[in-house]
């Protein structure tokens, strides 16, 4: 190896590792704020207490809110992932003319629906419904914002789906339901857990549609509370802040790894979160 | 069971016409392929069959039964997709059980059944693998085999051997022959391989689109085409069309044929049972397989232009006055390029068309 090609091969390394350690540095405060006894906003060497954790479960709303988070995202995932495998389906096999345009503008208008934009006539829907402050209502309002995201990734899936696997199974006598559940879920398993993964993920890391149909604080989900937690004295509380991050991000950090080894993780058609 | 349609009509959404008032008797027991070029509505006519698509107009039966308007599942036949259309996520054993798991038989029933079937296809070392990891010529076999399990009255195959290679299509297309002899099932197959119809079926439904133009055995068809697309499709190689016109006989030829038809400036005798079916003046297109030529001294002359061998035989093309002619000659028989040629048909070996509309000149 030529002394030039040394220099700047560690040149690279170097460039790598200051990036890296950009990107690192919050995740490592996440890992060590909650462990040390007075966080600052710098990392610090943590002195491995427990107390933060200990004063968060003081707070009644703390713990609870993370149950919250997980009710609300499990409903809208199950809800997306059901109404979403049927619209694909079908519009993956029937001939609707000008299908595709209808899809754009529904994956078009569904980054408005959840976006600051609609804020108020979603408030004022809900309201109207009598939804507010309810989970079905959130549960709704999201669903409703992830469903064209997530017909458009199913669809892909089942279009490359050969047809002559239903024709098949028809062919054999099965009817309808059992063409869809013996023969196009299984063959798209790993859409299907993407658009779970990607939706439980959207739920649980959204703030402002909770925060907008929300009234009761028992009732906000994780999101929400991380936004409560200020000292007497209005200043941030940092210790608690760190900690309930840490347990807020550990379900996600699971379901990624898990969902990752059991599937392999791949998004279609360039779509993400 | 017998499968027969009357006046089957499809025409499309967008309005084209794929199969055009098709009437077809298909006999119990027999091997039947429907034969044409891609585009003639043998595939849909299979679907139309298979209940995959509805005819437009007309009745399709199977047996006594009407089932033209009935749901796939309701016909009691058995499809093998020309894909093969395995279910990639189940086993082998799974795949072959599964028209059972339709008709809700027991878990242990279904798997002995499908243990049993796929053994009588030898594929009982396979049971436990994916589709994916079977060879072309295996999961042929396993589609087979699921087909054989639904235990219908009618077997339809699309383009069977079209997806595995050369050499393996000769060894299944022998054993698909037996298999069905042994299992007696009325079978359907669609092909556009004019070989594979004439070496499996027992008879052969020619097709353009839309519509059949000629059902026969297999001799019948490549013997006596009953019209110049026939002639044309059947034969691995091609079937002479040569325009001519019938003359009067002269000489002492008037006395032995009658007329005679003139092609490129020969004067070829008509058969004698289709001889009162012309008249001098009449344009015709004479038909004549190049293994039915045989070398004459006074025959049509032409210049020797490729020789192509093909084994046993070699195909020689010669360029005439008039169209090119296509004549196989046998091993180590074989002309020089360049060199002159005279052929003429062989006795009997003949077939006259009209030539407005191609169709066969028959014996009255």
């Amino acid at each position: 190896m030529s002394p030039v090609e040394l220099l700047r091969r560690i040149g690279f390394y170097v460039f790598v590792a200051v990036v890296t350690a950009f990107f690192a540095l919050p995740m490592l405060w996440l890992v060590t704020a909650p462990f040390t006894r007075n966080p600052s906003l710098s990392v610090s060497w943590p002195d491995f207490t427990l107390g933060n954790f200990k004063h968060l479960t003081d707070d009644p709303n703390a713990l609870p809110s993370l149950y919250n988070s997980a009710v609300l995202s499990l409903w809208t995932m199950l809800i997306t992932v059901a109404a979403a495998a049927l619209a694909a389906y079908a519009l993956s096999r029937v001939r609707v003319p000008g299908r595709d345009g209808i899809l754009y503008l529904l994956l078009l208008l569904s980054s408005v629906i959840t976006g600051t934009a609609a804020m108020v006539p979603i408030f004022q829907l809900m309201f109207k419904l009598h939804l507010l402050d309810k989970d079905l209502g959130v549960i709704l309002v999201m669903t409703g914002g992830l469903l064209p995201a997530a017909i458009f990734i199913l669809k892909d899936f089942m279009d490359s789906m050969p047809k002559s696997y239903e024709e098949s199974a028809r062919v054999f006598g099965a009817n309808s339901f059992q063409v869809l559940g013996h023969v196009v879920l299984p063959n798209v398993r790993p859409g299907l857990a993407t658009i779970a993964v990607w939706a439980v993920v959207n739920v649980w890391g959204n703030f402002l549609m909770p925060f907008l149909l929300y009234r009761t604080p028992e009732k906000q989900p994780a999101a929400v509370t991380l936004n409560n937690f200020y000292t007497e004295g209005g200043q941030p509380n940092l210790a608690l802040i760190s900690t309930f991050s840490l347990l807020y991000s550990i379900p996600v950090v699971i379901m990624f790894l898990f969902v990752s080894r059991r599937y392999g993780f791949r998004f279609h058609g360039g779509i993400k979160a | 069971m017998r499968v027969s349609l009357e006046e089957v009509t499809k025409v499309f959404d967008g309005g084209v016409t794929a199969l055009d008032g098709l009437s077809l008797d298909i006999e119990d027991g027999e091997f039947f392929a429907l034969l044409g070029p891609s585009g003639c509505g043998k595939t849909t006519l299979l679907r139309t069959i298979a209940g995959l698509e509805t005819a437009s107009s007309g009745a399709v039966r199977i047996g006594e039964r009407d089932v033209t308007r009935l749901a796939p599942g309701e016909r009691d036949v058995a499809m093998v997709f020309q894909d093969y259309a395995l279910f990639p996520h189940m086993t082998v054993a799974d795949n072959i059980a599964y028209p059972l798991r339709i008709k809700k038989v027991g878990r242990a029933e279904r798997r002995a059944k499908a243990a049993d079937t796929g053994a009588s296809l030898s594929l009982a070392g396979l049971m436990e693998r994916r589709p994916a990891q079977l060879s072309g010529g295996q999961q042929q076999r396993v589609a087979l085999a699921r087909a054989m399990a639904a235990q219908p009255t009618v077997f339809l195959l699309d383009e069977p051997l079209s997806n595995l290679d050369a050499r393996l299509r000769l060894e299944a297309r022998t054993f698909l022959k037996k298999l069905q002899h042994d299992l007696g099932v009325t079978t359907v197959f669609v092909t556009h391989d004019q070989a594979e119809a004439l070496a499996l079926a027992d008879r052969i439904a020619v097709m353009e689109s839309g519509r059949i133009r000629q059902v026969g055995t297999a001799r019948e068809v490549f013997q006596r085409p009953a019209n110049v697309f026939v002639a044309g499709f059947i034969g691995s190689t091609p079937m002479n069309l040569l325009h001519g016109e019938c003359v009067a006989g002269d000489g002492e030829a008037a006395t032995a044929w009658g007329h005679q038809v003139d092609v490129a400036g020969v004067r070829l005798p008509v058969p004698e049972e289709i001889v009162t079916e012309l008249n001098p003046g009449d344009k015709v297109i004479v038909g004549v397989r190049p293994e039915y030529f045989a070398e004459t001294e006074d025959g049509i002359g032409g210049q020797v232009e490729i020789v192509e061998n093909l084994g046993t035989t070699s195909l020689v093309t010669l360029t005439t006055e008039g169209p090119r002619i296509q004549v196989t000659v046998p091993e180590g028989r074989e002309p020089a390029p360049g060199t002159t040629m005279h052929v003429s048909p062989q006795p009997g070996r003949m077939l006259v068309y009209r030539a407005d509309d191609g169709e066969l000149i028959d014996a009255p």
